[in-house]
């Protein structure tokens, strides 16, 4: 049993090592990448199709029992994740054949590259707290070499912002697990339910659970924690920059929904109001900030802000209907995201620039691209009947439902403000004609461009699968959210498994 | 800066730390250590030889680039956890072979454990070498 959660972890790790060891050779290294993550995606839909047949399942690697050992632990919500990860890593491996260079290959990008998809593997997967933030500290490492990867000074002025504020996240994680484990005596989540909710000193844990919040709200980029996010991740290569952007938020994402619905739920008057409120300032900060923005991938970083207010709005309800929500929009968000700064990248390859009032044109010049564009845009926008319509929809009704009617009308106003930077991004790449004169063209010398393509195509057809076929994916989503509210498979699974 | 009291000197503690760093690997086992220290103090060695050196000496010394020692190092740990596997047991679970009658007899005992170990001797020395040399590197540029 405890193999099949296993593999989506070793799989990536397995790779790396591969790749690394091929990485005098740009093409053969690409292409085993490309082949790991799709293996990858094999192991991760088995796990997948076992959750969604068997329930929760757990597994203790070496043998030890949990609490004790180290358990890796598939509900619905991580088998949902794992997935996600893997369809994302076969889109950015693809992308990566046709943009990363000899040089990039030679200092270790693909290598990096599937270490990180291990790391944010091995986040959704495991039931220990000290392990989540041994896995957290994998990404922050492997993301730190991608970001700094080719060492240009934009990048390096991006990787120290980004690496500090991470490392400040990493101390507060680290104090919350000590005086956790001091208080409580065990790390392991399923055991932590169980002891945080019996603890007699109910306010030491609210306090412990806030250490928790500010560090994943970091990692998460939330209000008012995000600044690091849109300074960093429009330096680094797009094919970098994409998977940071579906993936790295969202692990934060993930912590503070499992921290919340399984371990610190006796206070929630305290914690989830004070998400409640970080939700709603993290949607609108967000979406102005974008407003203001005039760099693709820099309007792009703020939205990532702004719809992570979305994911936070369902934790905060903490309905069931609000949870389905959250989960939807994970998932939609990731695709959509990871695939707009793909094609942010194949138009800065064809215009040379990310700077909308220098560029223009690609719409004549490229009429896919921009058909292409649409689809994203539009889902992120909210637009039936993509993707990001559903999600929407669900949390506007969740917080309707839950008489939250002024967060409610944040979230549409934030909608419709999307829709603006959407519209400014269309409006300047695409329909405009470019302001000196030129027509978009990519270079002929370089990698071929077809793979990229292949990739904003892939994740574009996912989109509008989510959006036209939603039934099955918020029944996965409901399965999710039911199994979050009551966390008794969760626990049964990890400590009934013993023997 | 070459000083002949330090590459003197750097000649002997060179050879006992990484005697010292194979020890703590060894000792690991059951008793405070392991191969997480064990490749700190294995580093350190190499890092002292870069300082007196040079790093080209220390390369030179080292025959093999630490990034390859890195991965092979989380090669054999990763081996290590997957030999279970054949075994029918979860992954990580640690694996025996007695050498020369059975435990009782008291053989000598390997396992898997101890593979596991050297495989992060390997990740821990490699990793901090290849960042170590390549910022001596680039003072030295």
């Amino acid at each position: 049993m405890s193999w099949i959660l296993a593999l989506p972890l070793l799989i990536p790790f397995v790779t790396a090592i591969a790749v690394f060891l091929l990485s005098n050779s740009p093409k053969m290294s690409a292409r085993v990448s490309l082949a790991g993550s799709l293996a990858g995606l094999v192991a991760a839909l088995f796990l997948f199709a076992e959750v969604a047949s068997t329930g929760v399942v757990a597994g203790q690697m070496g043998g030890w029992p949990a609490p004790f050992g180290i358990t890796l632990v598939a509900d619905m919500l991580s088998a949902i994740m794992v997935v996600i990860t893997a369809i994302t890593a076969v889109a950015v491996a693809l992308y990566a054949l046709g943009e990363i260079g000899a040089e990039q290959s030679r200092l270790g990008y693909h290598a990096l590259f599937q270490v990180l998809i291990g790391g944010v593997s091995g986040a959704f997967l495991t039931g220990d707290l000290f392990n989540l933030y041994v896995w957290f500290e994998v990404m922050l490492i492997s993301s730190f070499g991608l970001l700094i990867l080719g060492g240009r000074p934009e990048q390096i002025d991006g990787a120290v912002k980004y690496v500090a504020l991470n490392l400040v996240s990493t101390i507060l994680f680290l104090s919350g697990i000590g005086l956790l484990y001091g208080e409580t005596g065990t790390l392991n989540m399923a055991d932590l339910s169980r002891v945080v909710a019996e603890h007699p000193d109910q306010g030491m844990m609210t306090l412990i659970a806030l250490l928790f919040m500010i560090a994943f709200g970091v990692k998460s980029a939330v209000f008012p924690l995000f600044f690091w996010l849109p300074a960093s991740y429009h330096t680094p290569g797009f094919a970098v920059s994409a998977v940071f952007a579906g993936l790295l938020t969202k692990v934060g994402v993930y912590s503070l929904i499992r921290a919340f619905t399984l371990i610190f739920v006796s206070q929630p008057e305290v914690t989830h109001t004070i998400l409640l409120w970080v939700a709603g300032f993290t949607m609108v900060t967000g979406v102005l900030g974008a407003a203001a923005q005039s760099e693709f991938r820099r309007i792009l970083s703020f939205h990532i802000v702004s719809q992570i207010g979305y994911m936070v709005l369902g934790l905060a309800l903490f309905t069931p209907l609000a949870l389905v929500g959250s989960v939807f929009y994970l998932v939609h968000h990731i695709i959509v995201k990871a695939n707009l700064f793909l094609i942010s990248g194949i138009s800065q390859r064809m215009t040379g620039s990310g700077e909308l009032y220098r560029i223009g044109g690609l719409y004549a010049a490229a009429p896919l691209l921009a058909a292409l564009f649409l689809i994203p845009a539009f889902s992120l926008a909210g637009f039936p009947p993509l993707s990001g319509f559903w999600a929407k929809y669900v949390l506007v009704k969740a917080s309707l439902d839950a008489d939250a009617w002024i967060i409610a009308g944040v979230a549409l106003l934030v909608g419709l403000l999307t829709i603006y930077s959407m519209t400014k991004i269309w409006a300047e790449a695409f329909w405009k004609d470019d302001p000196s004169g030129r027509i978009p063209k990519a270079p002929q010398d370089g990698p071929p461009l077809w793979p990229c393509y292949a990739a904003v195509v892939f994740l574009a057809v996912l989109t509008i699968c989510v959006g036209l076929v939603p039934g099955p994916f918020l029944a996965f989503a409901e399965t999710a959210a039911t199994q979050l509210l009551s966390s008794d498979a969760y626990i049964n699974a990890v400590l009934g498994a013993q023997e | 800066m070459k000083s002949i009291i330090l590459i003197a000197g750097t000649r002997l503690l060179v050879a006992l730390l990484l005697v010292f760093s194979v020890y703590m690997l060894w000792r690991g086992h059951n008793e405070p250590g392991g191969g997480f220290i064990g490749g700190l103090i294995g580093a350190t060695g190499f890092v002292l030889y870069a300082i007196a050196c040079g790093t080209q000496a220390t390369r030179e010394a080292l025959r093999i680039r630490p990034e390859i020692i890195a991965m092979v190092g989380l090669g054999l740990s990763l081996g290590a956890g997957l030999i279970a596997g054949l075994f029918g047991d979860d992954f990580l679970t640690g694996q025996w072979l007695f050498i020369g009658g059975s435990k009782e007899e008291g053989g000598f005992p390997l396992s898997t454990v101890l593979m596991f170990d050297v495989g992060v001797y390997g990740v821990v020395m490699g990793s901090v070498l290849a960042i170590v040399l390549a910022l001596e590197e680039e003072e030295e540029d």
